[in-house]
């Protein structure tokens, strides 16, 4: 039984928000056939972060929740980020103007085994 | 069961948001990290390989997408479940919440032919960086469709005799949870090419 604390969450039409979401998902798939990069990638993430809305606000109800479980959500978004902008730089560039990265399956360089014999 | 011998999580409602639900958010939110980690880390190896679009090339965009309505349909049964026990309507909440549970399973079934298709023709978790992201996400999201599953049929069980109601939103929040991290693997799996 749901308690006398829980307020009872206004519920809107459903199927009609479900009906949104499967017309979405259409456009993301007829996106997909396009060669033209930009409206493939609009048609794959910018389609899919309107979906993950439709779904956070009225399936779960996260607006008219207590103000900080959002807080709490995009607190958690927020270290994703900070992870990304910390890492990507190392994964996602190859080499720099004084630096290289060796590929994995390249032997190591003797000097570099030495050092480590050293250590 | 009277309402003083009822597990704490049940009654005790501190910060304002009954205890049970409290804790359904406290998972997501650590569930959040979870994907979110892998996610940011597939973004990242995928940028900067580009010839992972070859592999990416073999998934297979008409199963994903049929997954995704699979998974959309089924996240509607559980909030109208959701629905029905806010009206105290247990037994339909019960119907509703195995309809969402049927959901998982044909989820779950398209995602072992195409796992089954994939590693017939040689793709399997070491044939490449492509490979071992999308078996361990998509493995790790299988994992959770299921623990859903189980966990729906017990809830539905007690929902059927009018009974722990409440139980019937925390896990329907979860759902909806798997359901948009879905909703992100579709495109980053299936259609970036």
């Amino acid at each position: 039984m749901t308690t006398d604390a829980e307020a009872h969450v206004h519920h809107p039409n459903y199927v009609k928000i479900w009906a949104i979401l499967v017309a979405l998902l259409i456009v993301s798939v007829l996106g997909s056939m396009s060669h033209v990069r930009a409206v493939l990638l609009i048609a794959a993430f910018g389609v899919a972060v309107v979906k993950a809305y439709l779904v956070a606000r009225n399936f779960m109800h996260i607006n008219v929740e207590k103000r900080w479980v959002p807080y709490l959500l995009i607190m958690c978004l927020l270290f994703i980020a900070i992870l990304f902008a910390g890492v990507a730089p190392d994964v996602m560039k190859h080499g720099g103007e004084n630096w290289i990265k060796n590929p994995l399956n390249q032997p190591v360089q003797p000097a570099a085994r030495a050092a480590t014999k050293n250590e | 069961m009277s309402a003083s011998a009822k597990p704490i999580a049940n009654t005790r409602s501190g910060t304002g948001i009954p205890t049970a639900k409290l804790i359904t958010w406290w998972v997501i939110a650590s569930e959040i990290v979870i994907f979110g980690g892998l996610l940011a880390s597939y973004i990242m190896h995928r940028i900067g390989h580009p010839e992972w679009a070859d592999a990416a090339s073999h998934t297979n965009t008409w199963a994903g997408a049929f997954n995704t309505f699979v998974l959309l349909t089924s996240s509607l049964c559980a909030v109208l479940a959701h629905k029905a026990a806010d009206a105290h309507d247990g037994p339909k909440a019960a119907k509703l919440l195995r309809l969402t549970v049927l959901g998982g399973l044909i989820f779950l079934t398209v995602k072992g032919f195409e796992w089954t298709k994939d590693i017939h023709e040689g793709f399997v978790l070491s044939s490449g960086g492509f490979w071992s992201f999308y078996y361990i996400v998509a493995g790790l999201h299988g994992l959770h469709v299921l623990a859903g599953m189980i966990i729906m049929l017990i809830i539905a069980a007690d929902a059927a005799k009018n009974r722990e109601l409440q139980r019937v939103e925390c896990i329907g929040l979860y759902w909806h949870f798997v359901d948009i991290v879905w909703i992100f693997l579709f495109p980053l799996l299936y259609i970036a090419r």
